[in-house]
């Protein structure tokens, strides 16, 4: 009998990260749905990007206030992560606090301390977050596109971890309590910096009650944070595990510099050659179908694109500086990376439920993301540049523009003149290109 | 260029004109300007003239890739025939597509920005400027997309202003934050889509704010939104737009 806590431990445990498992098998079949980047290059630039801008936060604290309130939410959550080390062995195999028999005792109370702290902050620094959401009502948080679940995805994520804390701190002061008590199994150990001012609440209350209070909180919490951990696969808060790899296969080379398409490049040098066969039939071999150009749908996207959609956790940064949309054109490049990904859960589900994909009769374009969206950006890179962990919506944009133009010949039709131009006389104005050097004799 | 080539020379530096630059009247003024400046330090410097293209940045970004490639193999075989190695334009939309995108098609140059260059030509000393008339004038410089946030170049233009003895007055949003001007990506040859303000109209506002009496900048597309809009705001008696070419011809009187 008594050993019926370690056996429900281990079954919540094994259930919590096998279902987390299985969902992050899914994300990673539905990333390899895009078509494959080569990100061998520059490796040691991209790791240093990784240190410096995922585990540094270098673009988070362009904004100072939310950026240090973030880094303190983010170091709390990784720090107080060690403490699960010892709560998953305790579970196990019927330990109290395990880590103080094997740690020097100044050791064990100085890492419970800095725990409590940090605890603390995260829930001051959470309740700061709440509150710029809800009560200041910060305007990136509260545009078109916020509505609905993204709205709640956000509070519940924030009520996630003040509860989480909460429930640290009392099983903490309960304990406190109990060890006070002299309670079978409640050494005395551990320093409480921040639950000793909880412990007075307790006071009074029976052995019973407060082994109760303590193991009350203690199991919330555990079987919290494995739902919080399932909770992230159908949460923006991905962006805790994804933000790393994003930010690895993220962009090395300038903003300004746009990817050249390959398949575009062979057309165009065989219309260049004289000696070039129009009508020749494919090489012996080629059975690969010409690729589309541009992109309509998900499954037309790189696989960093589709990471990059995972990764968003809706801050709205990059809607907030960029241009089109500050001057209220319905263009929003967070949107643009929340449909990419409402769009591949969809097509995810759909080969959930027919083994492979089936057209469903939708796709990214027309049916998530409107033309008027693509049309309105200037390619800025305010976005990029703003994405504190290195997405890019404005690539899909281009590539969506790309499909739009040289699969349908859907420009606007101003563009199309310019384009026609630029293609007759070498410049998006009516003008010869013999007239290119008269500036030089006018005053 | 093909002259110095009948003649068997090579300049020391290719300009890249660009279709602003040889077709729209106030663009045309940037070119001269440059033209005078680069006379007068005496650079030896040549043009394709009739040979030269648009270099596909409106094509490309508009999501013609065709287009772009086209006009970028005809640039490239114009620019590998007479075997160019070093290029400066006064468009950063020029310089950010031959720089960055020519390469993978072929075409490898150095590529240099008009304020990049003349910031080199004051370093070897073959180029002197003062401020003159610019001297403690208020300027806010407008950083243009494809020269800022796409090429990382902020400082040059800048530290052409200092020489010109202005007070550099920044705008809220400037450097890596800088708002674009609504040119970039095409728009520039179609109406914005609906919204409720132009881009251009939110960038002028910005500038005057500053109460600067001259909005600087270095691309001319950024300088035709940026004038419609000082003349939307009716300010035109109060701030004008040049580019940095312009100003330092005009500082030293050329």
């Amino acid at each position: 009998m008594q050993y019926i806590p370690n056996i429900i431990f281990f079954i919540v445990l094994v259930a919590g990260v096998g279902y987390f498992t299985l969902n992050v098998r899914k994300l990673i079949r539905n990333i390899k749905l895009g078509r494959k980047v080569d990100a061998s290059d520059n490796v040691s630039q991209r790791w240093s990007n990784v240190f410096r801008i995922a585990l540094g936060q270098s673009k988070m604290v362009v904004r100072p206030i939310p950026g240090l309130l973030h880094i303190i939410v983010y170091v709390g959550f990784i720090i107080i992560n060690i403490e699960m080390l010892e709560i998953i062995f305790d579970g196990l195999f019927g330990t109290h606090r395990v880590l103080s028999t094997i740690l020097p005792e100044s050791l064990y109370n100085f890492l419970i301390g800095s725990f409590e702290i940090l605890a603390f902050l995260v829930l001051v620094g959470v309740i700061v977050f709440w509150i710029r959401r809800n009560i200041q009502k910060v305007k990136r948080f509260w545009a078109r596109e916020m509505k609905g679940w993204p709205k709640s995805d956000g509070n519940i994520i924030l009520y996630f971890e003040m509860v989480l804390m909460i429930l640290f701190l009392v099983m903490n002061a309960a304990d406190q309590q109990l060890q006070a008590l002299g309670a079978a199994h409640y050494a005395e150990v551990g320093a409480f910096p921040i639950s000793q001012f909880i412990a007075p609440i307790f006071s009074g209350l029976s052995e019973a009650s407060l082994v109760a209070i303590e193991r009350g909180a203690w199991w919330l919490h555990i079987v919290g944070i494995l739902v919080f951990l399932n909770y992230l696969y159908f949460s923006k808060h991905l962006h805790i595990i994804l933000a790393f790899p994003n930010v690895y296969f993220g962009r090395v080379e300038p903003q300004g510099k746009f990817k050249n398409l390959d398949s575009v490049t062979a057309e165009v040098k065989m219309m260049m050659d004289p000696n070039a066969d129009p009508f020749a039939a494919p090489p012996e071999g080629a059975t690969e179908a010409p690729s589309k150009f541009g992109a309509s749908d998900v499954m037309d996207l790189t696989r960093t694109q589709l990471l990059g959609a995972y990764t968003c956790t809706e801050c709205g940064r990059c809607t907030s500086v960029c241009p089109a949309n500050i001057t209220g054109k319905l263009l929003s490049p967070r949107k643009i990376m929340m449909d990419t990904r409402d769009r591949l859960e969809e097509v995810g589900k759909n080969i959930d439920k027919n083994g492979e994909f089936q057209p469903d009769g939708k796709q990214l374009l027309d049916n998530y993301i409107l033309r008027e969206e693509l049309w309105a950006c200037t390619t800025c890179n305010a976005c990029v540049e703003a994405c504190p962990v290195s997405i890019e919506p404005m690539s899909i944009i281009m590539e969506m523009r790309q499909y739009l133009v040289m699969e349908q010949s859907a420009a606007p039709q101003e563009l199309n003149v310019a384009m026609t131009n630029i293609e007759n006389n070498s410049a998006p104005w009516p003008y010869n290109q013999m007239d290119r050097l008269n500036w030089k004799d006018e005053n | 260029m093909a002259e110095y080539a009948a003649q068997g020379k090579m300049p020391e530096v290719l300009f890249f004109v660009g279709c602003a630059g040889s077709f729209d009247d106030r663009a045309k003024k940037i070119t001269k300007a440059f033209v005078k400046i680069l006379n007068n330090a005496n650079i030896d410097f040549a043009v394709l003239g009739t040979e030269e293209g648009c270099n596909g940045d409106p094509a490309k970004r508009a999501g013609n890739e065709f287009l772009f490639q086209m006009q970028a193999m005809m640039n490239i075989e114009v620019l590998n025939g007479y075997g160019i190695k070093k290029i400066v334009t006064a468009c950063p939309h020029c310089f950010n597509t031959i720089g960055n995108e020519y390469p993978g098609l072929g075409g490898n140059y150095e590529v240099m920005h008009h304020t990049q260059f003349l910031k080199s030509l004051l370093e070897d000393g073959r180029l002197k400027v003062e401020g003159g008339k610019f001297k403690g004038k208020r300027i806010t410089f407008h950083d243009p997309c494809y020269l800022g946030r796409a090429n990382n170049e902020y400082e040059a233009p800048r530290n052409l202003l200092e020489k010109l003895d202005v007070e550099l007055l920044e705008m809220k949003r400037s450097k890596k934050n800088g708002l674009c001007c609504g040119a970039g990506g095409a728009q520039a040859f179609k109406e914005p889509e609906n919204g409720t303000k132009d881009i251009n109209i939110e960038r002028t506002e910005e500038a005057l704010e500053t109460t600067s009496e001259i909005i600087a900048t270095g691309c001319p597309f950024c300088m035709m939104m940026m004038t419609d809009g000082v003349k939307a705001k009716n300010a035109e008696n109060k701030v004008e737009v040049m580019d940095i070419a312009e100003m330092i011809a005009s500082a030293d009187d050329l």
